[in-house]
């Protein structure tokens, strides 16, 4: 390295972006410790790791839109200083972002036009802006119309929008953050080949995911990021995805859970018969649903995330009003025309681990004890007088700190202060105490150490032999696979079919995610 | 019916004068809330034009002058906003509320300070003030029926600001539909994460959208107290900035609608002042101070989608964290 | 570079930075009458003597803090709905209305059932002008700062209207109504006192302070020891998270704008039925809005709100002094200190909380390596 610098070129010149001793830290947070990357033009570049092992946040730094700590960023061997994003421009570098930078009331050329507007005046720049990006859609078969209102345009095509945006000024360096995440199997396999296209013509793809097979796949080489560090670099044709996944994990993983096959399910606890479900804008989001799940079952529900998956939940929760045809849980109808909310659905019985905990599960800023009653506010746990009773509300926290191992076992805690496994086992002792009949339960062990990940699949499963019935979403198909009796799969809204444990491999539930019913069956 | 149309035309010309000031704050308003952030505090920034302008006028003898001041300190005011709401993403509403109170307090501190009458300036002599343009060939066209009277009463015979006004309005929507910067404000105010990423510094953009609008406020600053008034008085803006905001509201943050909601603002206080005692057939005595509350009650109708759906820039009013 | 930030322990977030934030409002202000040429320490001083030593004083000064105590509270209780309420004064004005109407029907009974029903009357119609934005964000998307500001207008407006016409007291040409009947006057403190045999000086400090005082201990217990209250904080802090409790948002968002304004409507007890004993035009004089600087530096909470409103009663109190003692700085300084106040512990509400989490965290390690050294 030394060489590097003596002879500003050299050695390093080989690698089109190179990263040393990179930290950064968010508040106590040590979001990257001590990152070292080297990423050579031409070839797709993998960076795999978990949620919240910092992938993003190295891109984001990469790409300016974060400031590292201490560190050096080079790109094609000489030494460059990223303070914000048109730095990273400027030096040939572009990100699509998971959360898309589009603005929606725009059309795509103006989008496209943002911060590279060719003068003072729009006019100026509009055509030669039209002309680029006419000529990047069909380099790459992108099909992207430049009038075309962004609002008007689905996921898939808004991601191509922002690849023509990454490319506009010819970059060498090409992040993409989760790409797939919003994507069909098919949509990612095109997405795929314009990656391919790119690598052939000389640019460095940075590929983050937290999806083994699509490094295997794609990818020429691969960095694994765990709780903030690099902990492995391999090339791919050279590893295995269990040897990744035992990387990123910190240990070998298990992804079998012990199951005791139980007696046969027992009645049906609740059903859904037509379901449908159309948000106030007009968009037809769930689409004649139907299904069943019995005492002692666990109906999973697989599907590409925003295939209807949250929507679903919180129509069954009573968050939402369906639309069309009926829910019934343990005898209690819910139609359009009925009554429905989360207070009348929890009062039937049913208790709701929320996908996302920090917009619906918790209350950051309210202590652990508050927490621990949120939606039972108004039961006995908080005293029958008049005012709530402050020593019932904490002995009850206290109690069920105890019983689902919730660190640091303090009440009057913030909930804010407390790590992602243990604000999840905080929902999950609430909702888990409170004697469900149904459960539904949205990403279960999404940011969550592993740990707990399997602490939380023995709940789930003791519920399950103790004759709750359960509805699992979850965007880990492995999940999904080892936990479920039968399997449901959504696309678009609908359903595309239910499988039983037996019959679902990978594959098969893959054609399903995409839309594809199985053949000789009948929906 | 001539002394009908006679009537109406100076109402309009009344309306023309009242709707000035407020139109130079829509426009303001239309540029800090397409950038993002809220902007409530028109009011105050118009209220430190106005003591500004008149106390450097009556100071210097320069209403140009005047007019500069006026746009320096309406700027300061701007950069305050921006200080706490932008640079240290504090609640822009709170910010606003506290420059309104600000302004009320130190244009009557200095304006005891410096003149000693209560908070007022002293009346400013003419050639301190901005004096009517009479245009060429008045008096000539005088003489063609309605025509002529419209052209002395309705369009000749305004100060420089009023017409400045009117060159604001296309001049708004040009910055804002036909430039760089106005593309750039125009995201910042609904997706700032896509500016930033586009390498465009989301911070100096909204200090930039802040600042024209603290010229334009204080040049309506300017206009009440040394063109259309001769004086400071305190508290002058009366509320004048909150109705370019509702006009904002009203004209769906775009400049050629707030204009025209400026303006039916404007006819509505001309017209009551007119009303003010006349007995009208069937509706009796207009009870004026009612009529007044009109654009609040109407802004309040449409907010609420009684008469449209508003559509707020989406990124109005939370400060951009990276 | 950007090193971590220790989270600010709970003792200086709570009195540590709200002093700072008040000091920086109160240097700035120093430092503008220095600029007008006067001695800042010297203007302080006459202000507390004003507001505490003076014969008097402290009586107006606890009459001013009456109103402040109501008005942060309205402020206060949107805030924990995170809602903001700019309409404390429309609220209030509208208050005196209802004082007003129900004090002039009630002329035929006896304090003790009149009273109660104007104050009541002054509640209630407080609370129709905050339902009424309330309302319209829960249920229509209104932006409320944006609602109660036309609501502030339209009150005006209003009342201009009934104190010019309807109301006018016969043959008067100032805007003021006739006054009220005795029956819902609220005694003044001196003439409680004078019936127990002690003599304090005569001033508009009157029986509703008690009111006040109530109200704080009511406000205390609703936001903290309710249910209700328990629903207002999590509709607050989160209301997708409040839905998926089960409780009604909208429904809570009108409540809280009800109590709000409610709140604001008592300062109509103060003013009207302890003082004024009839309505005058633009009787509440701002009140409403300093009710946000009480609420934003008292921090929402019951004890803080009422020592920010002792400060604003003593700076209002003192500020009086000032007009006597200085030629060049008038009571109009107090809206100064008011805007930066605002400024300070709410727009910059941050400003000074890393530097000083720093500052604490140093402090707190070096401590311990000493003890440990």
């Amino acid at each position: 390295m030394t060489a590097t610098e003596k002879t500003g070129g050299g050695a390093s010149a080989s690698y089109a972006l190179e990263l040393k001793g990179v930290n950064k830290s968010f508040g106590l947070i040590r979001a990257n410790r001590n990152i070292n990357l080297a990423v050579r033009p031409g070839t797709i570049h993998g960076i795999i790791g978990e949620n919240g092992a910092g992938k993003s946040t190295l891109m984001n730094i990469v790409y300016g839109m974060h400031t590292r700590d201490d560190g050096e960023i080079l790109i094609d061997g000489e030494r460059v200083d990223m303070r914000s994003s048109a730095d990273a421009i400027s030096h040939g570098v572009g990100m699509v972002h998971q959360h898309f930078m589009l603005v929606p009331t725009f059309t795509v050329l103006e989008n496209v036009m943002l911060g590279t507007e060719g003068g003072a005046l729009l006019r100026e720049g509009r055509e030669a802006a039209r002309a680029r990006i006419v000529e990047l859609s069909e380099r790459y078969n992108l099909a992207i119309s430049p009038d075309a209102l962004v609002s008007d345009l689905n996921v898939g095509q808004r991601q191509r929008v922002e690849i023509i945006k990454a490319l506009k000024g010819g970059a060498k360096i090409l992040i993409l953050d989760e790409p797939t995440g919003v994507l069909t199997p098919q949509e990612a396999e095109q997405l795929f080949e314009v990656l391919k296209v790119l690598r052939d013509r000389g640019v460095a793809v940075l590929l983050i995911t937290h999806k083994l097979a699509e490094i295997m796949e794609i990818t020429d080489a691969v960095d694994i990021m765990r709780q903030g560090e690099i902990v492995g670099h391999r090339k791919t044709a050279q590893t295995s995805p269990a040897e990744l996944a035992e990387l990123m994990v910190g240990r070998e993983v298990l992804l079998e859970v012990e199951r005791t096959e139980v007696s046969p399910p027992g009645d049906v606890r609740f059903s859904a018969s037509h379901l449908g479900y159309t948000s106030s804008q007009g968009v037809v989001e769930l689409d004649d649903i139907s299904f069943e799940v019995r005492s002692g079952e666990i109906l999973g529900v697989a599907g590409v995330s925003g295939n209807g998956q949250t929507q679903l939940m919180e129509v069954l929760a009573g968050m939402r009003h369906l639309t069309a045809g009926a829910i019934n849980i343990l005898g209690t109808e819910v139609t359009p025309a009925s009554e429905t909310n989360p207070r009348i659905i929890r009062d039937v019985g049913v208790r709701h681990i929320p996908e996302d905990r920090h917009t619906h599960g918790l209350i950051l800023h309210f202590e652990a004890r508050e927490n621990m009653i949120l939606g039972l506010q108004d039961s006995d746990l908080t005293g029958t007088g008049l005012l709530m009773d402050q020593d019932a509300i904490e002995a009850n926290c206290r109690a069920k700190m105890k019983d689902y191992d919730v660190r640091p076992s303090e009440p009057r805690h913030f909930a804010k202060n407390f790590s992602g496994g243990n604000q999840q086992k905080i929902v999950i002792a609430r909702e888990f105490s409170a004697h469900p009949v149904v459960l539904l339960v949205g990403q279960p062990t999404r940011g969550v150490d592993v740990g707990a990940i399997e602490f939380i699949h023995k709940q789930l499963l003791a519920l399950r032999d103790a004759g709750c019935a359960i509805l699992l979403v979850s965007v880990e198909l492995d999940e999904i696979m080892s936990l479920s009796d039968r399997i449901m799969v959504l696309c678009g809204g609908k359903n595309v079919g239910i499988v039983s444990r037996d019959e679902a491999d990978r594959q098969t539930l893959g054609l399903m995610m995409a839309g594809q019913k199985r053949t000789g069956e009948a929906a | 019916m001539a002394d009908f149309i006679y009537q109406l035309l100076l109402t309009f010309d009344a309306t023309l004068r009242i709707a000035t000031p407020l139109i130079f704050c829509a426009m303001a308003g239309i540029f800090a809330e397409r950038s993002g952030v809220i902007d409530i505090s028109l009011e105050g920034k118009l209220l430190s034009g106005a003591f500004v302008a008149a106390a450097v006028a009556a100071l210097t003898g320069s209403a140009w002058l005047g007019l500069g001041c006026a746009i320096l300190a309406s700027v300061a005011m701007s950069l305050i906003h921006g200080f706490a709401c932008i640079t240290h993403k504090g609640n822009q509403v709170i910010s606003g509320v506290a420059i309104n109170i600000l302004a009320s307090g130190l244009t009557v501190v200095i304006g005891i300070t410096l003149f000693r009458r209560g908070g007022q300036t002293p009346t400013l002599p003419r050639e301190a003030r901005f004096k009517p343009v009479e245009w060429v060939g008045v008096d000539t066209l005088d003489a063609v029926p309605i025509l002529g009277v419209i052209y002395r009463q309705l369009i000749s015979g305004h100060n420089v600001l009023v017409y400045l006004t009117l060159l604001a309005v296309p001049l708004t929507a040009f910055i804002i539909y036909r430039t760089r910067f106005g593309l750039r404000l125009r995201a910042v105010g609904e997706v700032p994460e896509a500016v930033d990423s586009a390498g465009v510094s989301v911070t100096w953009l909204r200090y930039r959208a802040l600042m024209i609008g603290g010229v334009l406020c204080g040049i309506g600053g300017a206009y009440l107290s040394v063109a259309q008034g001769g004086n400071f008085v305190r508290d002058m803006s009366a509320g004048k900035g909150y109705i370019a905001l509702a006009a904002v509201i009203f004209g769906n943050w775009k400049p050629l609608a707030a204009f025209l909601a400026c303006l039916m603002f404007g006819f509505l206080e001309a017209a009551t002042s007119r009303l003010q005692g006349v007995d009208l057939p069937l509706i009796g005595e207009v009870p004026t101070q009612l009529m007044l509350a009109l654009p609040y009650v109407l802004t309040v109708l449409l907010l609420a989608g009684f008469i449209g759906r508003p559509s707020p820039p989406a990124a109005i009013g939370q400060p951009y964290h990276k | 570079m950007s090193t971590p930030i220790p989270p600010l322990p709970r003792w200086a977030d709570l009195f540590l930075l709200p002093v700072i934030n008040l000091m920086a409002a109160l240097f700035i202000c120093g430092l503008i009458v220095l600029a007008i040429g006067e001695n800042p320490i010297e203007a302080l001083g006459v202000m507390l003597k004003g507001a505490f030593v003076y014969s008097g004083g402290l009586g107006y000064t606890l009459y001013y803090t009456t109103n402040f105590v109501f008005t942060g509270l309205a402020v206060a209780t949107a805030f924990h709905a995170m809602l903001f309420n700019i309409g404390g004064e429309g609220q209030a004005y509208l208050g005196g209305l209802g004082a007003a109407l129900v004090a002039f029907a009630m002329g035929w009974a006896p304090s003790i059932i009149a009273l109660p029903l104007a104050i009541a009357g002054a509640a209630l119609l407080g609370a129709c002008w905050g339902v009424i934005p309330g309302y319209l964000q829960a249920r229509r998307g209104s932006h409320i700062v944006i609602t109660t500001i036309m609501f502030n207008f339209i009150a005006a407006s209003i009342m201009v209207w009934l104190l010019t016409g309807p109301m006018l007291e016969p043959g008067q040409q100032s805007p003021q109504s006739a006054p009220l009947p005795a029956s819902s006057h609220l005694p003044a403190m001196h003439e409680i006192f004078a019936a127990i045999g002690i003599k304090i000086s005569s001033t508009p400090f009157n029986a509703s302070f008690l009111l006040a005082l109530l109200a704080l201990v009511l406000f205390w217990v609703l936001i903290w020891r309710t249910r209700l209250g328990y629903a207002i904080r999590a509709v607050g802090q989160n209301p997708e998270a409040a839905h998926y409790a089960g409780i009604n948002v909208p429904r809570t968002i009108i409540i809280t704008m009800a109590i709000s304004g409610g709140f604001a409507g008592l300062l109509a007890t103060n003013e009207i039925l302890g003082v004024s004993d009839r309505i005058i035009l633009n009787y509440t004089a701002g009140y409403g809005f300093t009710g946000i600087a009480v609420a934003l530096m008292g921090r929402n909470h019951p004890i803080g709100i009422f020592l920010a409103s002792l400060l604003f009663g003593a700076l209002y109190q003192g500020g009086a002094e000032l007009d006597f003692e200085f030629q060049s700085i008038t009571r109009e300084m107090v809206l100064l200190i008011q805007g930066m106040i605002i400024l300070f512990s709410g727009a910059l509400a941050y400003m000074f909380n890393p530097p000083l989490a720093r500052l604490i965290a140093r402090l707190t390690v070096s401590r311990r390596a000493a003890a440990h050294g």
